[in-house]
C-alpha cells in the first residue's frame, strides 16, 4: 500500500520518457566517449534547514561532483531508503524539491530504486544519487592537477550550509537569518571553462571539513604545497559571529554551493573575471597560491601576519565548553 | 562588525605589538591562564610575533584537559545504562577514558546528546520522566552559574530523574598553587575574562598583592589579547604589580551578582582533583548537602576508579607552564589528536593540540 503511493508519487514527480519506460536500467545515448560518474549518500540531519532539504541538496551535492571535473552533467539516478512511519508529506515535499532541482540543473532522473525499512532501523529518509555527465573539453581538470605558482580561488563566502545545519539541529536550536548556500555549480564551471581553458587545473566543492579539508585534499594528492592569506577569504559578518559564538573555525565548515579552483597565473585574472559576472561565482576572490615548498601541507597568513599550518580538522566540529 | 572585526584589525595589532617593543627591555615569562586564549594566540600566531624577551606559557585554564581521568570514566559507565539520556557540551564526547569515549558509547546504543546549556538537558528531562537524564557538569566559573541554574530549576519543577555529574573546579586556587611552586616561572597573569564577566577580579586582588604578580583581566580577539600582554609588560618594567583590566566591555569588578549567589545556593566549595597537576586543595564545587539528590555519582554508585595516566605524558608540566608542547618526546609522533596520551592533547583548547593543529611544524617561519 504504502509503496503504491511511493512508486506513484516518484512517476509523478520525475515524469520523462526514459523512466516512464519502467524498464530495469535507463538506456542513454550520450554525446561523448568521456563520460564522469558521481555517486553520494545524503543522510544529513535535520532533512530540512534554512535554505533547502535533503531532496534538493542530494541533486546539487552530486550535479557539484560531476561538475568538479568540468563535466556537464546531464542524468541522475536516485535510490531512497524511508523509515516505516515517515510522513509521506514530507516525503511529497522532498520529491517536488528533487524534482525542482533537477529541473533546474538541467538534469533528468532517469532510474530509482525504494526501499521501506522497519521502524527504528533507519533515520527518516536516506537518499542516494549517482550522476552521469559528459565532458567536452580535452584536458584534464583533476585535485591532482595542482601546480606550482597556480593561483587558488575561492568562488565565494564560505561556512553557511554548516552554520544553518546545525541552527537547526535538536537541542541546538538557535536564532539566526543564515541560510544555506545549497545551489548548482556546473554553469559556474562552463563559465570558468570558456574563460579559462587548460589554464583550469582543479576544481573541487569544499563539503565536509570545509575549505580547509579541501585544500590539504588538493596539496596531498598533488605533492604541492599551499599558501593561504586568511584575510581574504570571504566569510558574512553573521556567520563569522556564529562560529565565534560555537567555537568552530569557519574554514572548517561545510559548504554546498561553493568551490574552490586552481589556475594558472596567466589566466587568473580572466576567470576570476568571468566568475564575478556570474550571480554563483559574485564574491569570487583569490585566496591563496600553490609551492612547491612543503608538499602536503596548507598553511595560513592570519589576519595579524603571521603563519601557521591550516589543518585537516579532526572529526565533526563539536561545540566547546566556554 | 562591531565587537569581532576592531578586535581582530591588523593595523591596531601591529600599532600594540610595536609599543610592546618599544616597552621590553628584559625577559618576561607570561601566562594566560585559559585554553581559549592559548587557542586564540597559537591561532593567530600572537606569540611568535612577539619580541623574543617575552615568553608565553599556558595554563591550566581548559576544562577538558583538567577532567580527571577517573571522572570521564564516570561518565562512560553512567551513559552505558540502559534507562539513561547522558547529555553533555560537545567537546566531552571525544575525551578518552581508559578504554573508550562517550562517543563509542553512543555508537554502542547509548543515548548520549550534545546540548548547548544544561537548561536543554532539564528539558530532556521533563519530556522523558521515565528516563534517568544526566548532565556533564564541567568547567570552570563560567559554567557553573548555569549548573546551577538546571539544578534550581529541576528542583522547582520536582523533576526526579535530573542529576549532574559534577566536575567543577575553579580559577583562583589554581593561581596561587602554581605561584607557591618552587618550581614557579610566571612572572605575570592574563586572567580569563569569561571567567571574570561571572566573577568580577576582586578576587585577584590579594593573589596580585601577596605574590606581587601583575594580573590583566583579558578578552579573546587578537587586540584583547595584545592589550592584556602590553598592560602586564608595562606592570612588569615598571616593577607595579595590580589587578587591571583590559576587558572593562564585558567584566566589571564585582562580576555577575546574580550568577555567584545561584553557585553558591547549590555548590560549596571543595577540594578537586586536576588531570595533570593533582589534588589542589579548595579548587572546585561539590553539591551542599541539600542538594545532594542531584548528585549522578551518588544516585548510580559509581565506584572509584583509580586511573594512571600513562608515564610518558608531560601535561603537568606544560599545564604549570614548566614545558612546551614540542619539547615533549611524544608530541606529534606517539602522541596526537587522535591517540593522545594526556590531557593537554584531548582538547582543541588544550596547549598540545593547539601546538598540533597550527605550529606541528615550527621551522615555518615567515615567506
Amino acid at each position: 500500500m504504502m509503496h503504491d503511493l511511493i512508486g506513484r508519487l516518484f512517476r509523478w514527480a520525475f515524469d520523462n520518457p526514459t523512466l516512464n519506460r519502467m524498464d530495469d536500467q535507463a538506456v542513454l545515448a550520450l554525446d561523448s566517449n568521456r563520460i564522469a560518474v558521481s555517486t553520494d549518500s545524503f543522510v544529513i540531519d535535520p532533512l530540512f534547514f534554512p535554505g533547502g532539504d535533503i531532496g534538493e541538496l542530494a541533486v546539487y551535492g552530486t550535479v557539484n561532483d560531476v561538475a568538479m571535473c568540468g563535466a556537464k552533467p546531464l542524468y541522475l539516478t536516485a535510490g531512497f531508503i524511508i523509515e516505516e512511519g515517515f510522513s509521506l508529506s514530507d516525503l511529497q515535499t522532498i520529491v517536488v524539491s528533487m524534482r525542482d532541482a533537477a529541473h533546474a540543473c538541467g538534469v533528468t532522473i532517469v532510474t530509482g530504486d525504494t526501499k521501506v525499512v522497519n521502524k527504528g532501523k533507519g533515520d527518516k529518509l536516506f537518499i542516494n544519487t549517482t550522476g552521469i555527465g559528459i565532458i567536452g573539453h580535452d584536458f584534464v581538470i583533476s585535485g591532482s592537477n595542482l601546480q606550482p605558482d597556480d593561483v587558488i580561488i575561492l568562488s565565494g563566502s564560505i561556512a553557511e550550509h554548516g552554520i544553518a545545519v546545525l541552527s537547526k539541529r535538536e537541542g541546538l536550536t538557535f536564532e539566526t537569518s543564515i541560510v544555506s548556500d545549497a545551489a548548482p555549480l556546473h554553469e559556474l564551471v562552463q563559465v570558468m571553462i570558456a574563460a579559462g581553458g587548460n589554464g583550469i587545473h582543479a576544481m573541487r566543492d569544499p563539503t565536509r571539513g570545509g575549505v580547509a579539508a579541501t585544500l590539504n585534499e588538493l596539496a596531498s594528492s598533488s605533492h604541492v604545497g599551499i599558501r593561504v592569506i586568511e584575510k581574504a577569504v570571504p566569510v558574512q559578518s553573521a556567520v563569522a559571529s556564529a562560529c565565534g559564538l560555537l567555537g568552530l573555525d569557519p574554514l572548517h565548515v561545510a559548504n554546498e554551493g561553493k568551490l574552490i579552483a586552481a589556475v594558472s597565473p596567466a589566466s587568473a585574472d580572466r576567470v576570476l573575471a568571468a566568475m564575478r559576472a556570474h550571480p554563483r561565482g559574485a564574491n569570487a576572490a583569490i585566496i591563496g597560491s600553490v609551492t612547491a615548498a612543503d608538499p602536503g601541507r596548507v598553511q595560513l597568513q592570519t589576519i595579524l601576519g603571521s603563519w601557521r599550518i591550516l589543518d585537516m580538522p579532526v572529526g565533526e566540529q563539536l561545540p566547546r565548553i566556554c | 562588525m562591531k565587537f569581532l572585526s576592531e578586535f581582530q584589525d591588523p593595523d591596531s595589532a601591529r600599532r600594540i605589538l610595536d609599543e610592546i617593543r618599544r616597552t621590553v627591555t628584559k625577559p618576561w615569562v607570561i601566562m594566560e591562564i585559559c585554553g581559549g586564549q592559548t587557542h586564540a594566540i597559537v591561532r593567530s600566531g600572537i606569540d611568535r610575533l612577539l619580541p623574543s624577551q617575552i615568553e608565553l606559557v599556558h595554563g591550566p585554564g581548559c576544562p577538558v584537559c583538567v577532567t580527571p581521568l577517573e571522572l570521564i570514566d564516570k561518565a562512560i559507565a553512567i551513559a552505558s545504562r540502559p534507562n539513561v539520556i547522558f547529555a553533555s557540551f560537545g567537546d566531552m564526547l571525544r575525551v578518552p577514558g581508559s578504554r573508550k569515549d562517550l562517543f563509542v558509547v553512543k555508537s554502542e546504543g547509548g543515548d548520549v546528546r550534545v546540548v548547548y546549556s544544561p537548561l536543554d538537558a532539564v528539558r530532556i528531562a521533563r519530556a522523558h520522566p521515565d528516563k534517568q537524564v544526566v548532565f556533564f557538569a564541567v568547567g570552570f566559573e563560567t559554567t557553573a552559574p548555569g549548573n546551577a541554574m538546571a539544578v534550581v530549576q529541576a528542583e522547582r519543577e520536582r523533576l526526579t530523574n535530573f542529576s549532574l555529574l559534577v566536575s567543577h573546579v575553579l580559577v583562583p586556587p589554581a593561581m596561587q598553587a602554581l605561584l607557591r611552586s618552587p618550581l614557579n616561572r610566571v612572572q605575570a597573569y592574563l586572567a580569563a575574562g569569561h571567567v571574570c564577566t561571572v566573577m568580577g577580579w576582586k578576587q585577584y586582588e590579594p593573589i596580585s598583592s601577596q605574590f606581587r604578580v601583575p594580573i590583566v583581566v583579558t578578552g579573546f580577539e587578537p587586540i584583547d589579547l595584545l592589550a592584556g600582554i602590553l598592560a602586564a609588560v608595562r606592570q612588569l618594567e615598571s616593577s607595579r604589580a595590580s589587578v587591571e583590566n583590559q576587558y572593562a566591555r564585558a567584566v566589571n569588578r564585582e562580576g555577575n551578582a546574580v550568577a555567584q549567589e545561584t553557585v553558591d545556593r547549590v555548590f560549596e566549595i571543595a577540594d578537586r582533583k586536576w588531570r595533570g597537576i593533582g589534588v589542589i586543595p579548595q579548587s572546585g564545587l561539590c553539591f551542599r548537602p541539600e542538594f545532594a539528590s542531584f548528585d549522578a555519582e551518588r544516585r548510580f554508585v559509581v565506584h572509584e576508579i583509580e586511573v594512571a595516566e600513562p608515564a610518558e605524558c608531560i601535561s603537568g608540566l606544560i599545564l604549570q607552564g614548566l614545558k612546551k608542547p614540542h619539547e615533549c618526546s611524544a608530541f606529534g609522533a606517539r602522541c596526537t589528536p587522535q591517540t593522545p596520551l594526556g590531557a593537554t592533547m584531548v582538547s582543541s583548547e588544550g596547549a598540545c593540540a593547539a601546538y598540533y593543529s597550527f605550529q606541528r611544524n615550527r621551522s615555518i617561519s615567515s615567506h
